[in-house]
């Protein structure tokens, strides 16, 4: 009985919190890119920079609310330093919408050029980013580490092993249920929020029932920056900060829309934690989980690994293919990508 | 009977344009009386979309004018003749098939500040199908209660043309008779409908003014009844 308690607590350690954190974090860029997919009818490829761009600014704003000693700890500083991030990240996203992405939709250009146009601004943002805070490597998390570390739960429960729940962890998963509840409520019961799903829905009757596309336009964006940023930042302060991983996040992030259906916003979340729970699930080690649930002389003697973690980015590649293969339109798709 | 159209509440005149293309319609005029209805039938391509379209400034109109109420509009965006009054009902694409009935109403009145429940009520009243069914997705109901969201979403503005593309397209005859006994209901209120329809017999049965179009002019225009018993429009357009 206590080995399979073990299996299950090392389980929950190594696979099932983080994979519930990083399907957060993944969940919230997926709903951005679905989002501007069924807005603005492109796929946003400047996502992952948008995301890093939000951060970035969130972490700027860090460092001065600790040079003030500002501090709502136990909780880390980046959290006040949110909102202003976010504020940043829509100042910047409206501002490149009107400057370029108008532009592309007066002359009706098609989802193809605007998606290369998005390309072109993610290169932009991508040494915007590197210009103001250098490509490395920052970590900007403060505040108490750990809501529950892995000897306090081993003490408490008298098992040999524990779950480390990371207060990052628990704040990624916690917004992100705030995030998408409110972007919920949001979309279903306000009359912007219908709006915007009656332009995605048909484009023409909407403008014939009088709602103004360019204010729809601007809503979303305003929506997909503050998603980028909250996702951008719980990420940042899971891991750490580095320009070039959000750059990578791009690959996962279009896998978990993808996988759930371009433009439905359940998809988005049902795909990101599809795509995290497999990315780790696959490159996970299984050699101790396995040794606590057969008898000692059968304990494997390798690692029983699938794939190395450097592999993990080729799990979402070959979702993201076998879905773009069987069943183009998502899991729960009705448009197709 | 006379076409004295300085008592038109809504006229298109000598509109002749295209959407970027050659023309379409040519010299053509449409007019409409509040509380009447008005039809346009005619062979298959002959512009009767087209000339409804350019009375609501959906195409590139090249010469004539389209005025309202005696006011010029012809340089208006088909979004500021929607607040002004003018309602469409597209042929195909009418209703948010991804919202609930009681959305797509909701939707409909966008640009409405004020309460509108009244005029939900009162579209629940014209249609009480939709009442029953307000919850539902729009996209899995009947054609024929399809049609009915989609009039009743152009009715929620409270508008004072009504301009229906084809509303009986694709519908049972059951349907049909139902849906144009709606449509003599809306007109009696007041509204000025103007409708193309395939179905002409029965469409011009219900006009109080008829046009016939071909090739993009008007070739006759009349009564409803009047055409229909006019032998040239019979032979050639109603079957004989």
């Amino acid at each position: 009985m206590d080995g399979i308690l073990n299996a299950l607590v090392l389980l929950s350690n190594f696979v099932i919190v983080p994979a519930m954190a990083y399907g957060s974090q993944l969940a919230l860029g997926a709903l951005a890119v679905t989002l501007i997919y069924a807005i603005l009818r492109f796929s946003d490829f400047a996502q992952g920079d948008t995301m890093a761009f939000g951060a970035m600014a969130t972490i700027l704003f860090t460092w001065v609310l600790q040079y003030w000693d500002v501090s709502i700890s136990p909780l880390p500083t980046a959290l006040l330093a949110l909102p202003f991030g976010v504020l940043c990240t829509v100042a910047l996203c409206l501002l490149i919408d009107r400057w370029v992405y108008r532009f592309y939709r007066r002359v009706k250009a098609k989802p193809e050029v605007l998606m290369i146009v998005s390309v072109g601004v993610m290169f932009v943002y991508n040494s915007v980013v590197r210009f103001i805070i250098g490509p490395g490597d920052r970590w900007f998390v403060d505040g108490q580490r750990f809501i529950i570390t892995a000897p306090a739960f081993k003490r408490l429960s008298g098992l040999d092993e524990g779950v480390a729940f990371k207060t990052t962890q628990g704040l990624t998963i916690l917004t992100a249920v705030i995030v998408v509840a409110a972007l919920f409520w949001f979309l279903n019961r306000t009359r912007t929020g219908k709006s915007m799903r009656a332009y995605s829905d048909n484009e023409d009757l909407a403008l014939l029932s009088g709602i103004d596309p360019e204010r729809v336009v601007r809503t979303t964006w305003i929506i997909a920056a503050a998603l980028a940023t909250i996702a951008g930042v719980l990420y940042g302060l899971d891991k750490s900060f580095k320009p070039f991983t959000y750059f990578n996040l791009l690959l996962p992030i279009f896998a978990s829309a993808i996988v759930g259906g371009l433009g439905n916003p359940l998809g988005a979340i049902a795909g990101g934690f599809t795509i995290a729970f497999s990315e780790i699930a696959l490159t996970y080690a299984y050699r101790k989980f396995l040794a606590y649930l057969t008898p000692g002389e059968w304990a494997p003697q390798g690692l029983v690994q699938l794939l190395s973690t450097d592999y993990k980015f080729a799990v979402s590649f070959v979702i993201l293919v076998l879905v773009l293969l069987l069943r183009p339109t998502g899991i729960f798709g009705r448009r197709s990508p | 009977m006379t076409m004295n159209d300085s008592e038109d509440y809504l006229i298109g005149e000598n509109m002749t344009g295209g959407y970027g293309g050659p023309d379409i319609i040519h010299e053509c005029t449409i007019g409409a009386r509040s509380g009447e209805i008005t039809v346009i039938v005619g062979p298959n391509g002959s512009g009767k979309s087209t000339a409804m379209r350019a009375i609501l400034g959906m195409l590139d109109m090249r010469e004539g004018s389209v005025r309202l109420d005696g006011e010029d509009i012809t340089g208006l965006k088909p979004q500021e003749r929607v607040a002004r009054g003018m309602s469409l009902v597209p042929q195909t694409g009418n209703v948010f098939t991804s919202m609930t009935v009681e959305e797509n109403l909701e939707m409909g009145a966008f640009i409405r500040q004020d309460d509108i429940a009244d005029t939900m009520e009162q579209v629940f009243d014209l249609f009480p199908v939709l009442k029953e069914k307000r919850r539902q997705i729009a996209g899995e109901l009947s054609g024929g209660q399809r049609q009915q969201v989609a009039v009743g979403r152009a009715l929620m503005t409270r508008p004072k043309v009504l301009m229906l593309d084809e509303p009986t397209a694709g519908v049972s005859p059951i349907v049909m008779t139902e849906l144009f006994e709606r449509i003599l209901y809306i007109a009696g209120d007041g509204i000025a409908v103007v409708m193309v329809e395939q179905n002409a017999r029965q469409a011009l049965a219900i006009a109080d003014r008829g046009y016939v179009l071909v090739g993009g002019r008007n070739r006759y225009t009349d009564t409803g009844p009047a055409l229909m018993m006019n032998t040239d429009v019979r032979r050639a357009f109603l079957g004989g």
